[in-house]
């Protein structure tokens, strides 16, 4: 029944004009913007879950293809469809919006339908950005998402919260900007923007290095990595819990998307000829990034530097690939690093999310961040405690959860490029736990710090199920990730093919 | 030459004439008008206004057509613009009528002269010789110069106007000087005429002379359009000026300075575009540099503008000096917008206005998230689309420019526009940050006068921002057109 309907229109558009609609209703009523809000995010999650039934996993091939003209004058075209690598994307932000609307029911009493309206809005411009197959469009969703965002932040932000904001946008925009002119540089040779005829583009070497870098600004600043983080920890410190959330457990992941839609396959000459760039990058950040998370006081600011570590490996998994393949292990490895990467792009959009409603949970009853005005929370949270304590073994990356999938899966595919390159990457494990698993027992564990501490209630029915919800998806994705793995064969295997045939 | 006198054929001219006469017409009616009906007087005006429209779309041509000797045309690129400039000015109407009110300048002149300078831009549009451009261009300025200077009791528009004048008759004395050379080479005035002859000039002598004369009409243009380093009148007009004023100099006559660019160096010395591309390329790095650079530390709301068309300028030279047809097509399609984007940024800040109270600085705005949502996502859309942040049309209008530029090999230009493009979005961004961001002041009243016409027309003008940057196709085909 659902062959004939044009699913991923419905499902960018059904969150905007949603949006527009708790927009309209207006601050008079905010548990009528509360409801509408809840309702667009559900039906949007069940727009999106068709993309998955009804996936066809045999083929690397576009589906739920719609194009249509756009922009006649610039052969700028309205070009939609998924493939193995954004139908789990999208299937994350429809999922990460619904738990997102649930987790700031009560918490956000200023200006309601706003901030309901604003990740609404934001939701489809994610999901744009996923299924865009014209660079242009591709470029106005990756854009416009940054307005709710920045407006979010802005208003309901912590006490720093202008300077982080306008960070972040200048950060990103300043980025995205070059990515842009590459854009038109290669419309002008192809005289086309859709994003397959550049895949398809020769270019030489020169051109491709210049373009590489073009996106690489882009990318990395929105992955972020080292050393273009800086905007990061910022934005999630001031950003309220449900901003923090779509940050990291999407956002993020549009940096790492973009790899894989636009560098490998446009400039595979220059990625193999600067892979040593991107390598060192992300093994800067999986080291240095987490001995910094080691010595934060900040428990938003510790998440957030994990989340630069983590996506650490999301690139150094993307941008392995050419010397697995040099190394003569075949492309079974190169496979397993992309897919790896993929994973736990998934996973740390789970966990990470996980993570900052946790932190937000805590936030709300206390007003505070600081580690050091907790201690002992599990005597007066059990429940809560217990949650916590499981996502925090995920983020450790503890087998059984989805965190130990994609980082075995990229680090056993390293040690079939490098034993070094791998070796720097497994000392994650140790630095994760450490960093993670020290940060619980200062929170979670020991006596009870102080009256505050004592005062605490457990968590509610409503932080219950969306905390379990989270649970159930990061247990289940660590014990069997086969149905996340087994969409995006196809995919991955055309994506190596692609790249390991020389463009000049 | 024929010196027997042909009868012009009037029908190409019919919107001025028609314009002329309702003008006049305005006049004589609002000098009998006592001042309790001077709305009578703004319904005449928009009513020409209306009129020209119509009469634009009755006689618009499929092919270009001259009259009066060659020195008048008629083709696409007029009809577009001349649209945009009448209904951009009906715009500035009817969001002045509230601000004119308040400060006791409700007065008919202020619609009369605004009339005569659309007429002006009219002919600017239309013309088709140098003389004729600058007779538009007269006519433009002086009713400019005095709407400026129109409430008499205010220091600085007094000043500003004076300012606007002296710089104003010096770049109209170069252009004039300009065109002056030309007419010494070339013995014509009329643009084919003068065309073909700088052609053959070209080739055979007198080049030191054609590049003269070129300076002097790139100098004039550029201080008309208010490129770095052409722009010190700027700022101080801007803010001197009654907002009503600002509001109308921000946006119809940059779509007339436009047109002016495309008849002087496009149509008329398209010979010598190597020679002037240079300059033009120089003049857009300058005015997007220190445009967007200096806007930063501006605290004046209307200031902070003025710079920000000065960079805006450097983006629609750009267009120019691609000196492709794709390349006027996107400058002319980035006017249009940039004058639609003005419209709504001095719109909300008229808006604001009440008796007693100018509202002219960025802190002005604060909190208006919170005691007018509306209006404060009004001004949102416009800074964004200022910025050239998607959806709105301020991306596809950098888009085109940009695409414009690459596509003759400048992508170091390209680069160079982006960049700026970067400063320039942090002080839109501070502009959303007060709005958004920051608390009402306490001693601010939140009472906004609640207009329904204005509201309605407001909105609309915000709103199509959306609507063009989602589907630009609906004006770039006629842009396209234009210069096919």
């Amino acid at each position: 029944m659902y062959a004939d309907w044009p699913l991923l229109s419905l499902a960018i558009w059904t969150p905007i004009f949603g949006g527009i609609l708790v927009l309209f209703a207006g601050d008079r009523e905010p548990a009528g913007a509360r409801k509408i809000a809840l309702v667009v995010s559900l039906l949007t999650f069940l727009l999106t879950l068709p993309l998955y039934t009804q996936f066809n996993s045999g083929t690397h091939l576009m589906q739920f293809v719609e194009r249509h003209e756009w922009v006649a004058a610039f052969n700028i075209e309205y070009y939609l469809g998924i493939d193995g690598i954004s139908m789990p994307l999208i299937l994350l932000t429809s999922f990460t919006t619904v738990i997102v609307v649930i987790s700031s029911w009560e918490v956000i009493q200023y200006r309601v339908s706003q901030y309901m309206a604003a990740f609404l809005i934001m939701e489809g411009f994610m999901i744009g950005t996923f299924s865009a197959l014209d660079s242009i469009l591709f470029y106005v969703f990756f854009e416009s998402m940054l307005i709710p965002m920045f407006l979010v932040i802005g208003i309901w932000g912590g006490a720093n919260r202008i300077y982080a904001t306008l960070k972040f946008f200048l950060y990103t925009f300043i980025g995205s900007v070059l990515m842009l002119v590459a854009l038109i540089y290669m419309y002008s040779k192809s005289g086309s923007f859709a994003i397959f005829d550049f895949h398809y583009l020769r270019l030489s070497l020169t051109e491709q290095v210049l373009i590489f870098l073009a996106f690489l600004v882009a990318f990395a600043v929105k992955v972020p990595m080292w050393p273009v983080h800086t905007w990061l920890p910022d934005a999630h410190v001031e950003a309220p819990t449900g901003g923090s959330v779509i940050l990291a457990a999407i956002m993020l992941k549009i940096g790492g998307y973009g790899f894989l839609r636009f560098s490998l396959p446009i400039t595979p000459d220059a990625s193999r000829e600067l892979d040593w760039l991107i390598i060192t990058m992300s093994l800067t950040a999986v080291v240095y990034i987490g001995f910094v998370a080691l010595v934060q006081r900040d428990m938003k600011k510790l998440i957030a530097y994990s989340s630069i570590a983590h996506m650490g490996f999301v690139t150094l998994g993307f941008f392995i690939v050419f010397r697995i393949i040099n190394s003569g292990n075949g492309e079974q490895g190169a496979a397993l690093a992309l897919e790896g990467g993929m994973v736990q792009m998934v996973s740390h959009g789970f966990i990470s999310g996980a993570m900052f409603l946790c932190v937000g949970v805590m936030y709300d009853r206390m007003h505070s961040r600081e580690i050091a005005d907790y201690g002992g929370v599990a005597n007066t949270m059990p429940i809560f405690a217990a949650f916590m304590v499981f996502f925090a073994m995920a983020n450790a990356g503890l087998p059984g959860t989805s965190g130990f999938v994609g980082e075995f899966m990229v680090i056993l595919a390293s040690f079939k490029a490098s034993f070094w390159i791998a070796f720097l990457a497994a000392t994650t494990l140790i630095l994760g736990a450490a960093y993670t698993l020290w940060m619980v027992k200062r929170v979670v564990f020991g006596e009870i710090a102080n009256d505050n501490v004592r005062a605490l209630t457990d968590i509610n029915k409503r932080e219950f199920l969306f905390l379990a919800i989270l649970a159930i998806a990061v247990l289940a994705l660590g014990l069997w990730p086969d149905p996340l793995v087994d969409v995006m064969h196809a995919t991955i295997d055309n994506l190596l093919n692609h790249i390991a045939n020389s463009k000049i | 030459m024929t010196a027997a006198f042909v009868q012009p054929d009037l029908m190409p001219a019919l919107p001025e004439m028609v314009m002329l006469a309702m003008t006049c017409l305005v006049l004589v009616v609002d000098l009998f008008l006592p001042q309790e009906k001077r709305g009578l007087t703004l319904l005449l005006s928009v009513l020409t206004l209306a009129m020209a429209i119509g009469a634009v779309v009755l006689v618009a041509p499929v092919d270009a057509i001259s009259s009066f000797g060659g020195s008048f045309i008629l083709d696409q690129l007029a009809v577009v613009l001349k649209i945009a400039v009448c209904a951009i000015t009906i715009l500035v109407f009817v969001y002045s009528r509230d601000y004119l009110v308040d400060h006791d300048i409700y007065k008919g002149e202020y619609y009369v002269l605004g009339l005569f300078a659309t007429l002006g831009m009219m002919i600017m549009i239309s013309a088709h010789s140098f003389l004729l451009v600058y007779l538009g261009l007269e006519l433009l300025s002086l009713s400019l110069y005095a709407m400026i200077a129109f409430n008499r009791t205010s220091l600085r528009a007094s000043e500003s106007a004076m300012k606007y004048f002296v710089l104003g008759a010096m770049a109209s004395g170069l252009l004039l000087y300009g065109i002056s050379i030309f007419y010494g080479i070339t013995g014509t005035l009329d643009i084919n005429q003068l065309s073909q002859a700088v052609t053959t000039l070209q080739s055979s002598s007198h080049p030191v002379a054609l590049g003269f004369a070129l300076t002097f009409i790139v100098v004039g243009l550029c201080f008309k359009l208010g490129a770095v380093p052409f722009h010190m009148w700027l700022p101080d007009v801007y803010q001197g000026a009654p907002t009503s004023v600002t509001l109308f100099i921000g946006t119809a006559p940059k779509i007339a300075g436009f047109a002016m660019a495309i008849r002087l160096l496009v149509d008329g010395l398209g010979d010598l575009q190597e020679d002037w591309s240079q300059m033009l390329t120089v003049l857009a790095i300058a005015s997007m540099a220190l445009g967007n650079v200096i806007a930063i530390a501006q605290t004046s709301f209307k200031r902070m503008l003025a710079y920000s068309t000065i960079s805006h300028v450097g983006f629609i030279l750009l267009g120019i000096l691609a000196t492709t047809a794709n390349g006027y097509a996107s400058a002319m399609f980035y006017t249009i917008t940039y004058a639609i984007t003005a419209s709504v940024a001095f719109g909300v800040l008229l808006v604001l206005n009440r008796k007693g109270f100018e509202a002219e600085n960025i802190s002005d705005l604060s909190g208006l998230n919170d005691s007018n949502p509306w209006y404060a996502a009004l001004l949102a859309i416009a800074m964004f689309s200022m910025a050239g942040v998607p959806p709105t049309v301020g991306f596809y209008a950098k888009l085109t420019v940009l695409q414009a530029v690459v596509q003759v090999d400048m992508v170091w230009l390209a680069i160079t526009a982006v960049l700026f493009s970067v400063i320039g979005l942090f002080y839109y961004l501070r502009v959303i940050k007060v709005m958004y961001f920051d608390k009402p002041l306490a001693e601010q009243e939140t009472t906004i006068k609640e207009a329904l016409d204005v509201k309605l027309l407001l909105s609309a003008n915000s709103l199509s921002l959306i609507l063009l940057g989602v589907f630009p196709s609906t004006l770039m085909v006629y842009c396209i057109l234009a210069f096919s």
